[in-house]
């Protein structure tokens, strides 16, 4: 066990490392930020100070051992539009995509568990196949297009709900949450359903197909001839046996969610590090850009790392396999 | 005496064997047999016809600036623009027809997509086929980078590559490319590793064929079934991706519009209640993507030799 958690620990590692190459001399590929931060009156004098004052005239690999050096300090740059230090910037707006992120979450357990069963204990019925139908939408409707359509309903043409922005804040233990407001809540219905929707029908096809396995298997018969009621069969014996591979893969949609987190934001207007990432690829502001791709790398890493031990924990197959190797 | 009676010789109704089937009439029939699947293929072939068509049948040429006029624009589905064309589904902030529109989008995000697809194919086939053939260290490079590629999602491989390369049409077909190959290497390797063990890639060996001919002509078109699904779902997935790219404003430059680009001017005008810009051009891309996705299902099931009858 601790040889494979070392293996892994050593393989994230090497990913990071990797990571902060390419994005590094990747992002220095993009045009030069100078040309459209500075004055165009400005001459060749004062466009040489630009470039010294941003550190850009140096040697491009000076340019990258400086800023692994500056990346151990917790140090990526300053934002070259909004002159403060980059992982500040990004590291403000986090809270606001956890949030989201999170509230899809809780979306997509709370009603993409039930539907599956739903569908998977009567899948002939005609709400089980109408669940099912749905969940195909859920799969081929893009996202960004399905978030408009809900500001045209339900803000624009009923005006239930607001279509942009956070609304009231509560500030917890010195962060700000929506969740924690009626105002912010309405805010954040729109966006989080937005969020939610591919999850929700990933995870009720997921928990479908599990249910009709397992309902098959001798344990349940055994159990149904042991008199236990069906209520207990169902949430007790094939509940726990289904939810290993739900756990697994929803820890590892987390991360999708962060991801897909960035076209939810733009479209609702939520301030979170999507948005923030959106803005700096147009502004060409690179320390933010490299700043949130080395953060998202990162998460991504510690996220699967942090899964695949629990699975190799949960499941000691997979563990020999990773071992024998 | 006895009479020998002959039985009168009974006509027997012969039944002659049909002749075989072809496979490919095979496949033809089997897929007929969903109507869902048939009703997909033909509202994909109409969509393809009106993509390719589009110079030619669309009423107005929405890039041609001069044709424009301020004065046309935002107009609500059926009204008559300044030059007597009837906008039968309104026209967008510039004055443009969105009919015009969507067929030029649609022209541009089906190029795009299954461009992006097909390039994507050859590349993860080839390096799928060498990896399961050759084996060893150059297998489990490969398939450490596919692992490593597909546990990040799609969306965010995209993000990552334009925002560092930038936008351009050949960027966006690159980057879809790069997110993609990973999926085919690993379904053509599987199937390959299968294939390989089987006699007639022995028997090829035995002739001394060159490896490139037992790759590409003995094993390749064996691991073809599973890749022909998987491509026409990943197509839709691109067709997709790129909207989604373009929507942010990362994927096509605003000269060539896709729909995700369409989608994405009409949002400006969403709040204000001209809901025409942003919801014909998204129908569009949801019909092209769903009968695209049906017809990979429909695919999935017929191709599948577990349930061949």
């Amino acid at each position: 066990m601790t040889v494979f958690i070392i293996r892994r620990l050593l393989q994230s590692v090497l990913v990071v490392v990797a990571m902060t190459l390419i994005v590094f001399f990747g992002v220095n590929v993009i045009g030069n930020p100078v040309d459209i931060l500075i004055n165009p009156d400005c001459d060749k004098i004062c466009y040489a100070a630009a470039m010294k004052a941003l550190g850009l005239d140096l040697p491009i690999h000076e340019q990258y051992f400086i800023f692994v050096k500056n990346v151990l300090q917790g140090d990526l740059g300053r934002s070259f539009i909004l002159g403060i230090p980059a992982i500040k910037l990004i590291v403000s707006r986090l809270p606001a995509t956890i949030e989201l992120a999170g509230m899809a979450m809780t979306m997509t357990l709370v009603f993409g568990i039930p539907l599956g069963l739903w569908a998977g204990l009567r899948p002939n019925s005609t709400s089980g196949r109408m669940i099912m139908g749905f969940s195909i939408l859920g799969f081929s409707l893009p996202t960004f297009w399905v978030g408009l359509m809900m500001i045209m309903v339900f803000s624009v043409e009923l005006g239930w709900l607001p279509p942009t922005g956070r609304g009231d804040t509560v500030t917890v233990l010195g962060l700000p949450f929506s969740f924690l407001t009626l105002d912010g809540l309405s805010h954040m219905i729109l966006p989080a359903t937005n969020l939610a929707l591919f999850h929700i029908a990933l995870v009720t096809r997921l928990t479908r197909s599990g249910v009709r396995e397992t309902m098959l298997m001798d344990f349940v018969k055994f159990a149904r001839a042991k008199g236990v009621s069906s209520t207990r069969v169902i949430f007790v014996h094939v509940l726990k046996n289904i939810l290993i591979p739900i756990v697994t893969v929803l820890g590892l949609e987390l991360g999708g969610l962060l991801a897909f987190a960035v076209v939810t934001e733009s479209i609702f207007a939520w301030p979170g590090m999507g948005k923030l990432l959106i803005e700096s690829i147009t502004l060409l502001d690179r320390p933010v850009i490299v700043g949130y791709l080395m953060l998202i790398v990162f998460m991504f890493v510690a996220i699967n790392l942090a899964v695949d031990i629990l699975y190799s924990a949960l499941d000691p197959r997979v563990r020999v396999q990773g071992s024998s190797r | 005496m006895s009479q020998s009676v002959e039985p009168a010789p009974v006509a027997l109704a012969v039944e002659r064997a049909r002749p075989p089937m072809s496979p490919f009439r095979r496949f033809l029939s089997d897929y007929a047999e969903d109507r869902v699947a048939v009703a997909a293929f033909v509202v994909f072939t109409i969509i393809l016809a009106l993509a390719m068509l589009a110079p030619l049948i669309s009423p107005t040429n929405p890039y041609d600036l001069r044709s424009l006029s301020i004065l046309d624009n935002r107009q609500p589905p059926g009204a008559q623009s300044m030059r007597g064309i009837t906008f039968w589904l309104g026209s967008d902030g510039l004055g443009r027809d969105m009919v015009s529109a969507i067929l030029y989008g649609l022209r541009t995000s089906l190029f795009v997509g299954v461009l992006s697809g097909i390039a994507a194919l050859c590349l993860g086939m080839a390096i799928g086929l060498a990896s399961a053939y050759f084996g060893g260290r150059f297998d489990s490079l490969v398939m450490r980078l596919v692992d490593l590629q597909l546990s990040f999602p799609s969306i965010l491989i995209a993000l990552m590559l334009l925002a560092i390369l930038g936008q351009g049409v050949d960027k966006v077909i690159l980057a879809l490319v790069m997110v993609q190959w990973a999926y085919y290497a690993r379904a053509v390797r599987g199937s390959a590793l299968v294939e390989r063990r089987r006699e007639y890639i022995e028997a090829a060996q035995c002739l001394a064929l060159s490896h490139w001919s037992i790759l590409f002509r003995h094993l390749l078109p064996n691991c073809m079934p599973p890749l022909i699904v998987i491509g026409t779902l990943q197509i839709a997935h691109s067709i997709a991706l790129e909207a989604t790219l373009s929507f942010l404003g990362l994927g096509l430059p605003p000269t060539e519009p896709s729909l995700g680009l369409l989608i994405s001017n009409g949002f400006n005008y969403l709040l204000s209640g001209h809901y025409w810009i942003s919801t014909y051009p998204g129908i569009a891309l949801l019909v092209t993507i769903f009968s695209v996705n049906l017809m990979g299902d429909r695919l999935r099931d017929v191709l599948n030799p577990r349930l061949q009858k």
